[in-house]
């Protein structure tokens, strides 16, 4: 959507959030830790980074800005698979939501960054992403505009900066908190605000589905989810881990700085490496960071490279025990669903989204279910309810 | 406290990318120095990075670090290598595919290790409950290691049908064999009194008995009597300067009785091998770092791919650095596999590959200076 309309469909989402303020529900110290201390985001600082979220001259055709990807009509998200940044490029990773991002402890998918503040610059100097050559270029690409000198000056009291910059665009997006959803009114009491199949579904997602292992949702735990890295086996259909691993650390042997691993992250195969470019810890080999599970009914497609459409392809991956591979997390494991139990956990997963994106939500319920009654193909029933083993064609091997 | 002060400051580095930083500043400079400088140079740095367990024993290591100098400044190319695995406790497929994938996990550590290991030493546990389905699954998925492997039995192993699956598929549990100037024994030190014949057991309920923790009902383990005068004999043909390891499944000393951590004829074992310069014992049964030196003889504990043990509440070796609480929400947590680094002094460093952690190194230099040189990182986290 073009960008004037998402700021006004986005106006009155934020009438009230004009500055960084603690969101409705989440205790106050926990916020105190999510807001760090140099940029408390006060309304010049919010206003400022809103106008850069919005600029297109940060990239270097002038073409893409953050809301190209990070789409205000689209989840904030693009709903593609990966995401497209200058001159067409497509990178290897899936545009996570900004929104309610400020909850988490690190940034990107393999949390390379740790902070929003690092975040929001990296993608500027991505070559295919924003494609700027340096954050100075960045810079001086609005530096002579005059509201951009008075939004500096009135936000941070000096010139256009690129730190400046991190800044207010991070502060920006600690005030998209949307956690105002049908599930946060049955959790204060209200039993019917969501369906009985979504009541059956947060019971599976405790329980028997083994969601809450690591989506734990709690009030010093907003978006369900535990900051760790996991493999789930998404990026093992299709690649040799052990090879790749050694090319990884190969290329991580030329340099190691942060626009070096971003752009690993980005433009090559060893992004399906996750967290282990970041650690070079084996235990991270194609492990992720757990992804928040609010408002995912309207950021589909699903996972780090957005290879599942929809949520009934995410529980479809989950019920079969993930992807096999000799780095799969511990805790993932067949789950032996029942068709009626999936439905139940994705009309869970549907009522997490915020009631600003009710209508959104709704759209998307109806395009996914359609999709799913003609394709669920990473439904295996036979590896769900343990009739094959994933092991077993390995062991051939060994006979 | 501290991390949450440096997340609050702003464009401040993460302790991860200077952690990194800092590595790879160390690793450069070490690159760019000539030999000379390097040892003299290196040698600080250097221990400081293996003692925080930096050195990765795999096919990882990067190769400029690969023939490095050790902590003493010396250059420090172990003589061999051979790896382990250990305590799978295999159930039948049916019940449990969850160590059947831990246990195919470490096979493909083994596997990528660059240089291969000369052998692979399995040390017993294959099974949990002694069952020919448990044991013909676990042969079937070693068969895949490439190098050459070498078996040890454990209790679990021997007490459904005493043994007899067991040494079909894999042979004696008890032998000998020379590598490269080391002589290798290989124990069963599980032999249990018959308990129970007198209480009419059935195969089933002799095998969960010795599984069990905590029960009075079973004797202890001993290598015995027979096997005893086999080791004599065994070593009568081995020079006493011929350095010594040798494989028990459980260690061979009095660790904590309650458990079965404890062997016990171990004082008369001890002093069959006491005559000898160098004597190494590698166990299995612990599931956890265990570090111990009684004498001349240095033992290691073997990780488990099953699952850690806490460790014992009473007798605890000092030598031994312990792992750490496993996260129990993390399966993969305190488990792992590993190698051992035989050097041309015929003693070893011992390798803890954990899975979840950063490997530790227990050095040789550790155990014979009686810890006072060159002690493993400790966790951040205490173990208890």
């Amino acid at each position: 959507m073009p960008f004037q309309q998402q700021e006004s469909q986005l106006t009155p989402w934020l009438a009230s959030a004009a500055t960084v303020t603690v969101p409705q529900g989440v205790s106050p110290a926990y916020w105190g830790i999510v807001v760090p201390e140099g940029n408390p985001g006060n309304g010049a600082q919010v206003a400022l980074g809103r106008k850069l979220y919005f600029e297109p001259r940060l990239s270097k055709d002038h073409s893409v800005a953050c809301a190209t990807c990070h789409d205000v009509s689209r989840g904030f998200n693009d709903h593609r698979g990966r995401a497209e940044g200058v001159g067409d490029q497509i990178g290897h990773r899936n545009a996570p939501t900004t929104l309610n991002a400020a909850f988490y402890s690190t940034q990107f998918w393999d949390g390379r960054a740790p902070t929003l503040e690092d975040q929001a610059k990296l993608p500027i100097t991505n070559p295919i992403e924003m494609g700027m050559p340096n954050g100075d270029a960045a810079v001086a690409a609005i530096a002579d505009d005059p509201e951009y000198k008075k939004g500096f000056q009135d936000a941070y009291g000096r010139a256009p900066n690129f730190d400046d910059l991190g800044r207010a665009i991070a502060s920006f997006e600690r005030t998209l908190i949307f956690l105002s959803s049908p599930f946060d009114r049955f959790a204060q009491g209200d039993a019917n605000a969501i369906s009985a199949d979504a009541r059956a579904g947060w019971a599976l997602f405790n329980g028997r589905a083994r969601c809450g292992g690591c989506h734990q949702m709690s009030s010093s735990n907003p978006i369900g989810t535990d900051n760790r890295f996991h493999n789930i086996g998404v990026s093992a259909r299709h690649q040799d881990f052990e090879q790749l691993a050694n090319k990884g650390l190969q290329a991580l042997a030329q340099g190691k700085s942060r626009e070096s691993i971003d752009r690993l992250a980005i433009e090559t195969d060893l992004s399906e490496l996750g967290r282990f470019v970041v650690t070079e810890d084996r235990a991270d080999i194609g492990a992720f960071k757990t992804s928040q599970v609010r408002n995912v009914g309207v950021t589909a497609p699903y996972m780090h490279d957005g290879s599942l459409p929809t949520l009934w392809d995410v529980i479809d991956h989950y019920n079969k025990g993930g992807e096999a591979n000799p780095y799969l997390d511990g805790g993932i494991e067949p789950l032996n669903l029942t068709e009626a139990e999936v439905d139940q956990l994705v009309a869970f997963l549907f009522s997490l989204t915020d009631d600003r994106l009710a209508a959104q939500n709704e759209g998307e319920k109806a395009r996914q279910g359609a999709l799913a009654k003609t394709q669920r193909p990473f439904r295996d029933t036979a590896l769900a309810s343990r009739k094959v083993f994933p092991f077993e064609a390995r062991l051939q091997g060994g006979k | 406290m501290d991390r949450e002060k440096a997340r609050r400051r702003v464009g401040h580095e993460s302790i991860e990318t200077r952690h990194l930083r800092e590595r790879g500043e160390l690793f450069q400079a070490l690159k760019s120095l000539d030999r000379r400088s390097f040892m003299k140079v290196s040698a600080a740095a250097f221990g400081a990075a293996a003692a925080q367990g930096l050195l990765p024993p795999h096919s990882f290591q990067p190769v400029s670090v690969a023939h490095a100098a050790s902590p003493t400044g010396t250059p420090d190319t172990p003589k061999f290598t051979f790896a382990y695995i250990s305590d799978s406790h295999l159930y039948d497929r049916n019940l449990n595919d969850r160590f059947v994938n831990q246990l195919m996990r470490a096979v493909d550590d083994i596997n990528a290790m660059d240089p291969q290991p000369d052998f692979v030493l399995y040390g017993g546990d294959l099974a949990q409950l002694g069952k020919p389905v448990e044991l013909e699954l676990g042969a079937q998925i070693l068969k895949n290691i490439k190098a050459p492997r070498r078996m040890m039995v454990g209790e679990h192993d021997w007490y459904f049908d005493m043994g007899e699956k067991w040494r079909e598929l894999f042979g004696e549990p008890r032998y000998s064999f020379d590598h490269k100037g080391v002589h290798f024994v290989v124990l069963n030190s599980v032999i249990e009194k018959d308990f129970w014949t007198e209480r009419k057991m059935t195969a089933l309920e002799r095998m969960m008995t010795v599984a069990g923790l905590d029960n009075g009902i079973q004797s202890r383990f001993t290598v015995g009597d027979e096997q005893r005068e086999w080791l004599k004999k065994d070593l009568e043909k081995v020079g006493k300067d011929v350095p010594l390891i040798v494989f028990s499944h459980s260690p061979l000393y009095k660790l904590y009785k309650a458990w079965n951590f404890w062997t016990d004829d171990a004082e008369q074992v001890q002093a069959i091998l006491g005559k000898y310069k160098d004597v190494t014992v590698i166990h299995g049964h612990t599931h956890q770092l265990l570090t111990n030196r009684i004498g001349n003889i240095s033992f290691h504990g073997m990780l488990s791919t099953a699952w850690p043990w806490p460790y014992a509440p009473e007798g605890m070796p000092k030598l031994t650095i312990q792992m750490g609480r496993p996260d129990p929400f993390n399966p993969h947590d305190g488990i792992g596999d590993g190698s051992v680094q035989v050097h041309a002094d015929g003693l070893v460093d011992k390798i803890y590959n954990l899975w979840n952690r950063n490997p530790v190194t227990v050095t040789r230099q550790y155990l014979a200076s009686n810890g006072a040189k060159d002690k493993p990182a400790a966790p951040l986290l205490a173990s208890y």
